[in-house]
């Protein structure tokens, strides 16, 4: 080795500046994109704040004991009522619509694609079932207003033009994609060997299906159907123009009545000062149905350790 | 314990098996009524709608007449909040994504992000909404404008882009970093030079979904209080309107504007039935411009299985 010489010394250096640049530009870069993966928590954080620090304001007005209670829903009127139950039960009655088309029919057609049809067909099926799912919100609300509930109204002739099982109707059928979709993921991820034992005990295609592999698939089912559950509580478009927007405390479908969403849109549409008691209550009503939201997920994450089979 | 005769055996199979035809009907049926569902509503509206679906229904604004209606704000405003939420959406998500899959140390702060971007997809839309009419229209003053609209719609369809993107990562093989970092790249040049280019198919599909989501979607936009009769469009850059005021380059993102699921709402909710016209033919030009996008998506989808061999 011989003694290094100036010029060498300049190389070496200019390497190492070379490396320091180098290696702090990828701190930076690596910063950039935490700080980017950091948005979406911000975001939640976001949400919770708004919703929260306007409620508080509020409840400064209203009692929490009377937005329980209390049995209409006027806030916009002189003699001022704010009885959440009345939009929660207009929400409740048309999810509880939505599920009762949308669980029987997902699951059956999560089924009959995982385990009865051939590939081809799936093949099909599925991105046609997409195509379903990505229909605008906007769009099966007008489906409920102008072909649902007049084509209800020859069978039903007393159901007025708006109506909760129309709007509830049809969120079902929006719905059903996405029970479809994941819950055939989760049965076809359900290993080959355990299907291969059932049938050959002798059991049928459809024993299998139903003894064999939704009990193994039973949390990526409950899992879809929890995201149906939010997805009913939280659609807004289908409620607001088919199922009209009169709070109407009520249990029965065939009723229009107002929802926690519309009721939310309702009041964009005019024109509200912000600030004004008026303008809070969206955001309680909103506060409201994100809980709503929470409570069903982590009723369905409890569910899904509760009945999780391990294999 | 029970012995069973042939016969009945035989008659055990033949109901085994008349359950199972019956079992496959019904799933046919169901798929068959999503389907239907499908026709009825496209050919529904394009029916309704045909008599309104000319040239003049795009180049008119919308009016009191039903007739002398048309689209032209709706779809140039829809076209300019989806390019604001491209923007802020695509950089933000893929950023995350390459962060979450190639960065993250799996330690706490990495886990409240996954647990948080798992939980942000089942907050209804509409509370985005409520969020940006706190945030961004009354405390950022950004007000009721195309940048409002765009970025909540960036905000509620980055989940989407950030979930795609770490699938398309996850999907490329190990082997293809370790052979980068083999010859001196960093883990940026790794990226950049072969991460992101071989995922660039998986993020296209995510981000065209996620655009086709936020382009019906209707309830956030109204949450912020976005007028629904605008009979004007936003400002070009670099032209002088009528008062003499010319635009700036970036006048147009505080422009006040109307998007198509709002006119078709407006218009579905008038009690004269001559808009009910109007939506139909508004309806179809959404439709076609949602399921165009989805079908590019599950293409796109179809080729890269096809082709990708690792």
């Amino acid at each position: 080795m011989s003694s290094p010489n100036a010029s060498d010394l300049h190389q070496v250096s200019d390497r190492l500046a070379k490396n320091a640049m180098r290696h702090f530009s990828e701190r930076l870069i690596e910063m950039v994109l935490f700080a980017a993966a950091t948005v979406s928590v911000l975001t939640t954080v976001g949400i919770v704040y708004v919703l929260v620090s306007e409620s508080i304001n509020f409840f400064h007005s209203v009692s929490i004991v009377d937005f329980l209670t209390d049995n209409q829903w006027t806030p916009l009127f002189d003699d001022a009522h704010y009885g959440i139950m009345v939009l929660i039960s207009g929400t409740l009655v048309s999810s509880g619509v939505a599920l009762l088309v949308a669980i029987p029919m997902g699951t059956i057609i999560a089924i009959y694609l995982s385990e009865f049809a051939n590939p081809k067909v799936r093949e099909i099926a599925k991105p046609v079932l997409e195509l379903l799912g990505g229909i605008p919100t906007i769009v099966f609300g007008y489906f409920a207003l102008l072909i649902v509930t007049p084509l209800l109204q020859t069978i039903f002739p007393q159901l007025p033009g708006f109506s909760l099982l129309s709007a509830g109707l049809v969120m079902g059928i929006m719905i059903v994609p996405y029970i479809a979709s994941l819950s055939e993921d989760a049965m076809r991820a359900v290993p080959m060997s355990m299907r291969e034992g059932s049938y050959a005990m002798g059991a049928t295609k459809l024993y299998t299906a139903i003894h064999v592999v939704v009990p193994a698939a039973v949390s990526g089912l409950a899992a879809s159907y929890i995201l149906a559950i939010s997805r009913a509580v939280g659609e807004t478009m289908i409620l607001a123009v088919a199922a009209g927007m009169q709070p109407n405390l009520t249990w029965n479908p065939m009723e229009p009545a107002a929802t926690i969403t519309s009721y939310i849109v309702q009041v964009a549409l005019g024109d509200l000062p912000h600030g004004s008691i008026g303008y809070q209550t969206i955001f309680a009503a909103g506060l409201t149905l994100l809980l709503i939201t929470l409570a069903f997920n982590i009723a369905g994450q409890w569910l899904r350790r509760r009945f999780r089979e391990a294999y | 314990m029970q012995t069973l005769t042939t016969e009945q055996i035989r008659k055990l199979i033949a109901r085994g098996k008349m359950k199972d035809t019956v079992f496959q009907a019904l799933g046919i049926l169901c798929l068959g009524i999503a389907l239907l569902v499908i026709f009825l509503l496209v050919s529904d509206m394009l029916m309704r709608g045909i008599d309104r679906l000319t040239l003049d229904f795009f180049t008119n604004f919308a009016s009191r007449r039903a007739g002398q209606s048309g689209i032209l704000s709706a779809w140039v405003g829809t076209i300019l909040v989806m390019l604001v939420t491209a923007m802020a959406a695509v950089p933000l998500g893929v950023a995350a994504g390459i962060y979450l899959e190639e960065y993250a140390k799996s330690n706490w702060v990495t886990d409240i992000i996954e647990i948080n971007i798992t939980n942000l997809a089942a907050v209804p839309s509409i509370v985005y909404g409520l969020l940006a009419l706190g945030i961004f229209v009354y405390a950022f003053g950004l007000g009721q404008s195309i940048l409002s609209a765009g970025l909540t719609l960036a905000l509620l369809i980055l989940p989407i882009v950030i979930v795609s993107t770490r699938e398309a990562i996850r999907a490329i093989p190990a082997m293809i970093r370790e052979g980068s970092m083999a010859v001196g790249a960093t883990r940026w040049q790794t990226c950049r030079y072969h991460i992101i280019p071989y995922a660039m198919p998986g993020i296209l599909t995510g981000v065209i979904i996620g655009l086709a989501r936020a382009i019906g979607e209707t309830a956030p936009i109204i949450t912020i209080g976005a007028l629904t009769f605008i009979a004007f469009l936003p400002p070009v850059p670099f032209t002088t309107a009528a008062d003499g005021v010319t635009a700036g380059m970036f006048d147009w993102v505080l422009s006040p504007f109307t998007v198509m699921p709002i006119q078709i709402f407006n218009w579905t909710s008038r009690p004269d039935p001559a808009f009910e016209v109007n939506a139909a033919a508004a309806g179809f030009v959404l439709m076609a411009m949602v399921l165009s996008m989805n079908a590019v998506a599950i293409y796109l989808r179809y080729k890269m299985r096809k082709n990708i061999k690792w």
